[in-house]
């Protein structure tokens, strides 16, 4: 019986765990594409036109989903990176290089879309507004976490400092969040509050929503996309790796026929 | 609703549209850039197994 247990330490290692994420690839990346498709179906033919804002508002469905993206994974990062470190695990440091680039993506875009909302509906492109300056702090936070580690030649160096950073920078988040509560912001408050009734029309909440589920799918399948690219590249001169290529795992990212 | 009014989005398509292509790019974007960065190092470790095994042959 003991013997049936799932051992769950076999796929804290790289040479299992390369071929699972291979296989978990589509499965994230297919509905990814397919919500995508119906939360922008839903955002710009059901959702209504708003009263105040006009047709700009509906920028909103890519902007707060990707700066949602943009806070979660910096601190999913932050907890490989700190999980990585504490108990000196390989592949929780590269999982969280390879969430730093999907991270620092979703701020920059979360970044560029609010100026493209800002200019219609402010009239500046960009101003020094608490959720904004701390929103870009948390780039530069990125920014300085990915340039950190690429700095440093030896790997298991590069991974302990990334970490201190990344742990220290986690402080940011909650200063992110309620920025719009602590300050006098510019920016609009929460659109989304867990225990209030939304104040927004259900379809427009329902295209936010869903935007939001395909980004956290699209940001699963694009991470396991690098994190397999880190292992090739860091466990080049492992014994298992010959092995794995052999079967085809590096031709193609495709899950079935790849193992 | 006519596409025209449609694309015009109430005079804020330059926004609006603008914003769903630098989504579109940066998104599009890593996938492709990842898929290359996969595609060259497959490549480069196939080279070294190759390069390997000549290397045992002859010793």
């Amino acid at each position: 019986m003991a013997n049936r247990r799932i051992n769950w330490y076999k796929y804290s290692s790289p040479a299992t765990f390369y071929p699972l994420a291979g296989k978990l690839i589509p499965w994230f990346g297919i509905p990814a594409v397919i919500l995508f498709v119906v939360g922008l179906y839903v955002g710009f033919f059901v959702a209504p036109t708003d009263a105040q804002q006009g047709d700009a508002y509906r920028i909103i469905f890519i902007h707060v989903p990707a700066a949602w993206m943009g806070m979660f994974l910096y601190v999913l990062m932050a907890g490989y990176a700190g999980i990585g470190w504490a108990f000196n695990a390989r592949l929780a440091s590269m999982m969280a290089t390879s969430l730093s680039v999907t991270g620092a993506m979703f701020t920059f875009l979360s970044l560029v879309t609010g100026s493209f909302w800002g200019k219609p509906t402010w009239g500046a492109w960009w101003v020094w507004d608490a959720r904004m300056t701390s929103t870009l702090i948390l780039m530069f936070l990125y920014i300085g976490f990915i340039s950190l580690q690429s700095a440093i030649d030896e790997t298991r160096r590069a991974d302990r400092a990334g970490a201190v950073l990344a742990l220290v920078g986690v402080i940011n988040i909650p200063i992110i969040y309620f920025s719009v509560q602590w300050w006098n912001t510019l920016h609009q408050g929460a659109t989304i509050r867990l225990l209030a009734k939304p104040t927004m029309e259900p379809p427009m909440v329902a295209a936010m929503l869903i935007m939001l589920a395909a980004c956290w799918l699209y940001s699963v399948a694009v991470v396991l996309m690098r994190v397999r690219c880190i292992i090739l590249e860091r466990e080049q001169d492992a014994a298992w790796l010959p092995e794995v290529l052999e079967r085809g795992g590096a031709a193609t990212f495709s899950g079935v026929e790849s193992i | 609703m006519k596409w025209s009014e449609f694309f015009s989005m109430g005079g804020y398509a330059f926004y609006v549209w603008g914003s769903y292509v630098v989504a579109l790019v940066a998104m599009g974007g890593e996938v492709l850039f990842l898929l290359r960065r996969k595609k060259i190092l497959a490549a480069r470790l196939a080279q070294h197994s190759i390069e390997g095994e000549k290397y045992e042959d002859k010793a």
